[in-house]
């Protein structure tokens, strides 16, 4: 006689079969891979276990530190900027009594658009030679035709425009809520108790958003950390590497180089990144919500 | 000292009016009630001189100051919420001592009132904790105790007690007169509850479509409303309306022929062939033997009970009368059979006659 499945287990067989195709086995396999001298080139290399000396190599590589370095500088500055803009649109919005809704609505185009078109977008208008923001330095009287995506501080500056300019409504619309959800009593509480604007701001209504702000930077870190088609368009992590991220570096290993199991080592010290960060705003977000009595 | 005023005070949305010009004047540590159907413009009103709204015209000055202009902090108020408006993020410690810490007290003297107040409003066991974590009239107690730190020139309430049960209501309508009757403070108090209106005023002002109908003690509005929206907001139950006509022989003839004597204080006010209504309270009307005096100046009506409502010591008795139903009440009550018919008696100095085109009252001087 035959022992039957539990019934519970086939019920949850479909979803273990895709789980595991799409997500298990392709994650295994580039773990394992990591282990491993391959090369897209030479497939074979696949079956040479060499240990850790992928990861041996990674660690002592300057090169990929100063993308992992560049990165985590790219993520602060360009997550602080946000908050601190999409906060500021969010408040003023907030304030706006007529054509609200349209306005909510504008504002999120720059997250309509793809990525790679407003890569290509920035690199025109940064371009050197037929940018609009030259030309316009050039209309006002300035004679320098300033290199922006090839000055590596530049560069980084232009990358960090154009991803704040596509994701600070991102903020804002997360702060936004946060302020249409926010009770308008303890506000008025607090003017009657004497604050000033800035006061009941600084008092009342950001503690409230503090946790709308760090689902935002949750989000958002993720994001930043995996950024790669707006800097693959706009510099291509060039020149010379000046603007070379995690990502880039990542695909210029695997695809460029065809060293694949160098690449998906590197992948996994990365993910230790975003993994750092998610805890780290997952912590910050749970404060905010038991200091606001919402519960863990 | 701190009285104040509102003179001519307007509230205009757009072109819809709110409130059309209130005149009142409130005195230094008197306790007033505004009451009114939602709408009548009461909250609106107190937000007016709290700061939260603006004056669309008129002025309103505390202790002497006109404060139109001014934010609300610099008007030396607080204000009770209806929903508390406690801030959610801070301790019970804090929210008390909030208002002190933004004014940049020393940090001795912020805790020595909040520990008074505390103290008064019985809340030292809940100083470390969150609002979330307290019950609704534990934290209607903290929204009072943050207005008492200040140290007001006036206390605001904006129907604090609506969110509550009726028994927590209850004992926060004692705590209230308590607070009052210690502090002294001058106490602007918005409900739509008349129950409160009359427990707690000493000066009650109604208020309906954002006009002052009457402004007077408790007793003042319940024994001698200026109309019928006062007589039947004031009371509970609501003073019984018959209509009617005036005859010759100075009675009221109800729909149904019935005949009652017009009140003598209302005598001289009518004529022959006016509209009328005839107005009497619940507790004016009783069985004989069971309440109403026996003398004076006195009506029998015989009723038939269709429904008795025993509360213990009195029973509230329902019955129809010219096609209108009217309620009496029976003092020293036995029980009611329904369907019984009762000799009544109506004491004739407590009744009303109001005009059935204005709605006002009508009294001889």
């Amino acid at each position: 006689m035959r022992r039957r499945l539990p019934e519970w287990f086939v019920l949850l067989l479909p979803a273990f079969v895709v789980v595991a195709a799409v997500v298990l086995i392709p994650l295994l396999f580039s773990l394992y891979s990591s282990f491993t001298p391959y090369k897209l080139t030479r497939p074979s290399t696949l079956w040479t276990w060499i240990g850790e000396r992928n990861y041996e190599r990674i660690l002592t590589d300057w090169k990929f530190w100063a993308a992992f370095g560049r990165t985590v500088l790219f993520l602060t500055i360009a997550l602080n900027l946000e908050l601190l803009f999409g906060l500021g649109i969010a408040l003023m919005v907030n304030k706006v009594t007529r054509g609200q809704r349209t306005l909510r609505t504008v504002l999120m185009f720059p997250m309509m658009f793809s990525p790679i078109l407003v890569g290509f977008q920035f690199k025109f208008i940064f371009n050197d030679n037929v940018g609009l923001v030259n030309n316009v330095l050039q209309s006002l009287g300035s004679d320098a035709a300033l290199p922006w995506l090839v000055d590596g501080n530049l560069a980084m500056f232009s990358i960090l425009f154009a991803e704040i300019w596509m994701s600070t409504s991102v903020f804002a619309i997360l702060i936004l809520a946060g302020l249409f959800a926010m009770p308008r009593d303890p506000l008025e509480a607090a003017k009657v108790d004497g604050c000033t604007p800035w006061q009941s701001f600084r008092h009342i209504t950001l503690p409230f958003l503090m946790p709308f702000i760090y689902i935002a930077m949750t989000i958002r870190s993720l994001d930043v950390a995996r950024a790669y088609d707006i800097v693959q368009i706009m510099t291509g992590g060039g020149p010379a590497r000046r603007t070379e991220l995690l990502w880039t570096l990542m695909s210029r290993t695997g695809y460029v180089d065809a060293k694949m199991g160098l690449a998906n080592a590197m992948g996994y010290v990365s993910i230790l990144l975003s993994i750092a960060f998610t805890i780290f705003f997952f912590r910050k977000l749970s404060a905010a919500r038991a200091e606001l009595g919402m519960g863990g | 000292m701190t009285e104040v005023t509102l003179s001519n005070v307007i509230k205009r949305y757009g072109v819809h009016q709110a409130v059309h010009g209130i005149d009142l004047d409130i005195e230094d540590g008197e306790f007033v009630v505004l009451v009114g159907p939602s709408g009548c413009g009461k909250s609106t009103t107190l937000r007016m001189i709290a700061g939260l709204e603006d004056i669309s015209g008129g002025e309103v000055s505390i202790g002497g100051r006109v404060v139109n202009d001014l934010p609300p902090r610099e008007r030396n108020i607080s204000m009770v919420f209806q929903n508390y408006a406690l801030y959610p993020h801070m301790s019970v410690r804090e929210n008390l001592g909030f208002s002190l810490h933004i004014a940049k007290r020393p940090a001795a003297e912020i805790k020595k009132a909040v520990d008074e107040a505390a103290a008064i409003l019985g809340l030292q066991e809940l100083m470390d904790r969150k609002p979330a974590a307290l019950s609704g009239g534990q934290r209607q107690r903290v929204a009072m105790g943050r207005a008492i730190v200040r140290h007001p020139d006036v206390f605001l309430f904006d129907e604090p007690l609506s969110n509550l049960d009726a028994k927590l209501r209850t004992q926060m309508r004692v705590e209230i007169k308590k607070l009052h009757q210690k502090v002294g403070n001058t106490i602007i108090y918005v409900t739509h509850d008349q129950v409160e209106a009359m427990t707690l005023a000493d000066r009650i002002v109604l208020m309906r479509d954002g006009h002052i109908i009457q402004v007077g003690t408790p007793l003042e509005l319940f024994n001698t409303p200026v109309n019928t929206f006062v007589a039947t907001f004031i009371g509970s139950p609501p003073m019984n309306l018959l209509d009617g006509v005036v005859t010759e022989n100075g009675n009221v003839r109800l729909g149904d022929g019935q005949e009652l004597p017009v009140p003598t204080a209302a005598r001289a006010g009518v004529h022959v062939g006016q509209q009328v209504r005839y107005g009497f309270r619940a507790d004016n009307l009783s069985p004989v033997g069971h309440g109403v005096a026996e003398d004076g100046d006195i009506a029998e009506i015989d009723l038939r009970i269709d429904l008795s409502e025993p509360l213990g010591t009195e029973t509230l008795l329902f019955a129809v009368l010219a096609g209108t139903e009217i309620q009496g009440k029976m003092l020293n009550p036995r029980p009611v059979t329904p369907g019984e018919r009762m000799t009544c008696r109506l004491a004739l100095e407590k009744a009303h006659i109001f005009d059935a085109e204005t709605t006002n009252v009508i009294r001889s001087s």
